[in-house]
Order: structure tokens, then sequence, then C-alpha cells
């Protein structure tokens, strides 16, 4: 399937009645152990109803549920090199991208789209982490800059859904080289005077957060997600010692000054265009989802 | 004291017995040894020049991390005239995994910024290893705004096995602090000139290593992650590290057909640690020449031309 056609297959299937899942699939809360039947979280946009807790969502739901409408223009996958390296570890790095484009109907992990959200305009990139885990090699690094390329282009914003494992390895240095390129591509947005927000989504680690995922003007996280630079057995291999509670999680990278607020999925719509329109210093959006202002705190 | 890696096990058994031969030779002055001398060294180089001559990758990386190996300080002192480093981020903290500094090269001004492993364990202790913490990327981002601003060439030689993996570091943004040190070495409009001495271990190098010109020595390595890492996820096994090695590529030859490098300096026969004068000499040169060809660039150019070297990479493989 390709990405002309996966524009309009979603509809398609659904008009069909095709299912990813099966029917009778049910969900247990990492948190609580409650069990939730898929259909109700998906309509809960992948968060459980009664905890709270915020399950990873399909990178498509994400596009999707963003969007005014669902409506978006998907941008489509750069051609690159496919296994540069002719890497194989237990497996070949051939076939593990077989298997994730079976899985996940996408060329690799990032999807993008340009659409409308609260009415303003702006380009969304988004990883699928189920896709070897979000990593980060040349075809997202590609799909990215071409993402902060299209934004320019269409003088708009650019939101980066960020979640991943860091770097792919079987890409070896030239996902490495993914950093920098990346970073020239925030920049070019930047030096257009155009607003870059990272909303960081459970996981965010390694040289994706080491690269874009804290380069943005604004940084917002999801509740709960891990965001992180070294993960938690590596530290604690280097220092043998416990770690803090709560130790990379968003609520403790808000206190300790890394993100600027953390906000609830059913919020990040709203919340975006609120504040990229204050940036853009466009007129507030009278009417549709008009936005309960935020209280100044103390 | 020679330290012997375990693949030089020939080369260091000829100079076990060379060094045997010219003891018995000073004890009695009656027995010539000289020519015995003369074969045993023959052999010894021979043997030197046909291992060294066919280095794997993860003989490589022993060779890159040996104890021995010129650093950071080595070269600062060498090539660098009023070396004078400069300390603290001027939010937190110093970093000394991190030296940073003004220095005259080859009569030029320019701001030299590299990672010390250190020498022995009061140093490597001092120096943390050569993995810095985030505020010894905030002072190399501090170090390259000022160079940016005086029109200095930013001289950058990188030698980390990672940036540092500790409870303080993630909290005071490890993360964010590479990231912005990547950053600044893509924005400033004065030419950098990078070399890895050793290890380029992943983020920790890459945010120093962002120059117009990117130069390895013949044995150093550089990699997304260190080969034990690499091991240790793919296989869930540390000990296939030469195997992890050997797939990822990580060699100055295996970068320099990839296209991520400019160019490779030679080192001696045995390695870099069997004369630092000579490849430290040989490394001047080539920073010299880099950043000759490029000092007819404008700001704004040497700008446009580092980005564009980035973004290229990969696109022709």
């Amino acid at each position: 399937m390709n990405w002309i056609t996966n524009y309009v297959r979603p509809r398609i299937n659904s008009m069909l009645g095709r299912r990813d899942v099966p029917e009778n699939l049910w969900i247990k809360c990492p948190e609580t152990g409650e069990m939730v039947f898929h259909k109700d979280l998906e309509e809960n946009k992948w968060v459980i109803p009664a905890s709270g807790y915020h399950m990873k969502m399909p990178a498509k739901a994400r596009l999707k549920d963003l969007f005014d409408g669902g409506i978006y223009e998907p941008l489509a996958q750069p051609k690159v090199a496919q296994d540069p390296l002719k890497f194989r570890d237990s497996k070949k790095y051939t076939d593990r991208l077989k298997d994730s484009r079976a899985k996940t109907e996408q060329e690799d992990t990032i999807l993008a789209g340009l659409g409308k959200v609260d009415g303003l305009k702006l380009v969304a990139v988004v990883h699928e982490f189920n896709f070897m885990g979000g990593s980060l090699g040349i075809a997202a690094g590609e799909a990215i800059v071409k993402a902060f390329e299209r934004a320019i282009a269409e003088k708009c914003p650019l939101v980066m859904f960020p979640a991943s494992g860091g770097a792919r390895m079987q890409e070896g240095i030239l996902s490495l080289m993914q950093l920098p390129r990346t970073t020239v591509a925030v920049n070019m947005l930047k030096e257009a005077g155009l607003p870059y927000i990272v909303v960081l989504t459970n996981p965010t680690t390694g040289g994706v957060t080491a690269s874009y995922a804290m380069l943005g003007d604004i940084h917002m996280a999801e509740p709960g997600a891990e965001i992180c630079f070294a993960g938690k057995r590596v530290i604690e291999q280097t220092i043998r010692e416990k770690l803090p509670e709560g130790f990379q999680t968003s609520e403790y990278l808000l206190e300790h000054g890394m993100v600027d607020m953390v906000v609830k999925r059913h919020d990040i719509p709203s919340t975006l265009a609120r504040t990229l329109r204050i940036l853009m210093k466009k007129p507030a959006n009278q009417t549709a989802n008009a936005v309960q202002p935020i209280a100044a705190a103390g | 004291m020679h330290n012997y890696l375990d693949f030089e096990k020939p080369i260091s058994d000829l100079e076990g017995k060379i060094h045997e031969l010219k003891k018995l030779a000073q004890e009695d002055q009656s027995i010539d040894t000289s020519e015995e001398i003369s074969r045993l060294e023959a052999r010894a180089r021979d043997a030197m020049r046909e291992i060294y001559a066919q280095l794997n990758a993860w003989q490589k990386t022993q060779v890159a991390r040996h104890p021995q190996r010129p650093h950071f300080v080595d070269y600062a002192n060498a090539l660098f005239d009023d070396f004078t480093p400069l300390a603290g981020d001027r939010r937190f903290g110093e970093d000394a995994a991190i030296q940073a500094g003004l220095a005259r090269f080859r009569g030029q001004s320019v701001a030299v910024i590299g990672q010390e492993k250190g020498h022995d364990t009061k140093s490597r202790i001092l120096h943390n290893f050569g993995s810095a913490r985030p505020e010894g990327y905030r002072k190399a981002i501090r170090v390259m705004e000022m160079a940016d601003r005086f029109g200095l060439p930013v001289v950058t030689l990188v030698d980390t096995a990672g940036a540092y993996p500790g409870v303080g570091a993630e909290e005071r943004g490890q993360a964010e602090a590479i990231a912005r040190s990547t950053e600044m070495c893509l924005n400033i409009r004065v030419p950098i000139v990078s070399v890895v001495l050793g290890e380029g271990g992943s983020g920790g190098a890459i945010a120093i290593a962002t120059g117009n010109r990117v130069y390895m020595l013949e044995h150093a390595i550089y990699s997304v992650i260190s080969p034990e890492g690499a091991a240790s996820i793919l296989w869930r096994d540390s000990t296939r590290a030469k195997e992890a090695a050997t797939n990822m590529r990580i060699t100055a030859e295996d970068l320099k057909a990839l296209g991520v490098i400019d160019g490779i300096i030679k080192e001696p026969v045995g390695g870099a640690h069997r004369d630092p004068e000579q490849v430290i000499t040989a490394t001047g040169d080539v920073i010299a020449k880099a950043l000759g060809d490029l000092s007819s660039l404008s700001g704004d150019a040497v700008r446009a031309e580092r980005r564009q070297k980035f973004l290229s990479i990969g696109r022709n493989l």
C-alpha cells in the first residue's frame, strides 16, 4: 500500500468493516490492571477511561484525531537507501523492515500530514512506535527534513510527536547522522520565523531526545511518558544504585525545567491551537472548540 | 612498560626477547647480541606491520581505547601555543570531561574544544574518563558562541565513549545539552574542523563533531552505540561486541566509504601510541590544510556549506 492510496483507504476500510484488531480484544491497563474493551479504548483516544493512563497511540489515529474533521494531506515518504550496511543481527535488517511494514502498513516510522487544527494550518509529524520502536534511521530523518521543508513552503508551524527508542542501530553511524540532519531542518524552520512545538509522548529516548525532540520552542508532554537520554538500565549499571521515584517521567521533567507543560491527550489539539495562534499573532478562534482559559498559577 | 593488546602477542614475544638480550649484553660485555637483536627487531617490525595492516573493527576498538594512546591534552600541548583553557558553563558547574579554550594554532587565533579521558587514575576520575555531563556541552556551546562573535575558527578533538549516563546528568538535561551543542555547531558562522582521535561515542561525540570537515585517525572508531552496547541490545549478549563492531561499520575506512567523514589521518605502524609526535604533527597538518581551504568562505557560506554537508549525508548511497 503506498501513501496516496493510504489517504483514502482508511475510510474505505472502515466502511467495509475491516479491523486491525480482533473484535473481542480486551486491553489491560498497565497501571491498574483493569481490562478495557478495545473499542472503548479507541473511542477514548487510547487513554484508559478510569485510570487516565495514556497508552501508546497509533500514528495514523494520532493524525486523524489531531486534524479538524480527521482531514489532512499525508506527506509522501521520500525514497532513501534501504539497508546501506547490509546489517544483520539475530535477523536480517531487511526482514525486520518487512515485518514492520506488514504490521504497521507504513514504509517507516514517520507519518506526516498537512492539515488544520482548530482552523490553523500546520504540519504534524508523528512516530509510529510499532515500527521498530519508532527508531530514527535514514528514512525517518529524510521524512522529517521533508516535513520541515513543507512547513516552510506552506509558511505554517510544525508540531512533532516523537515516540522512539532512539537511533536505529541497524543503520549504524548513518542513524547518528540524523541528529545533525534533523537539527538543520529545525533551524531552517526557526529562521523562517515559524513555530516548532514538540509534544513528547511515551517513550522518547536516546538520539531522538538528543536532537529534534528537545529543540522545540515549546515542549509539551503527555502524562506519564518516559523521556530520557540514557535508559534506566544503563544508568543503574553505571551508578549501581536505585533511581529516584518517577525518574524520567513527564512530570519529573516538568519539575526539572525540561518541558513547559504536561498536557492530557484530549487537550492537546486545543492547547496547540491556542499557543500557536498567540505565537503567530492570529486572533483567537471564537467558533467551535472555544477553549477554557488556563488560570495563572499562584 | 608497554601495554600489549591481546592480538599483539607475536610482537610482545619478540620485543620481550629483544629486551632480554639487551639486558644480557649489558650484564656480560663479552657477548655480542647486536646481530641477533637487529634480526629480532626487523622481525618485530614486520610482525607489527603485518598485524596493523589488517586490523579488524574490534581490534581497532581496542587500539582506539589503548591507555597509552595520545589524548586531547597531548594534542593541545603540542599543536597549540598559548592554549588557555576556560572553565564552567555559567549555569551549574565545570565539567573537566570537556576541555575548551582559546589558543594559537600555527599563528592563527582559534577556539579548541575536545574530550579528555585522562592518563592515570587520578586524571581519569577528574575528567570522568572523557564522558561529559550537560555542563560540559554547555561550556562547549558557550565557547562556540564566543568563537562565532570573535570570528575564531573552531577545532574540535573528539574522544569519548559517550555522554555520561547518570541521574544528575539526566536531571539537568543531558539530551537537551547535546541537541543544543549540535545546533550551535550547525549555526555558527566560523569554520569548524573536527578530528576523532580515539572513540567517537554517539550523541556525546556528534555534539562537538558537527564540523565543516570531519576526520578520523586511522584506528579511531565512530559509532552510534558502543560495540558492547549494541551487542547487549541486539543479541542480549555483550560478549558479542566483536561481531557488533564488524556489523556496525565503525572504522575510519567504513565511514569514509559511507561518506560520513572527509578523510583519514594515517597512524604510525603499531598505533598512535607508538609514535605520538608523528601522529600529532600529521593531525596538525590536516587541520591546517582544512582551515586554509575554508578561510576564503564568508561566514554565511561557511555555515551553509556545513548544513548542506550534513543534509547530503546518506542521500547518495
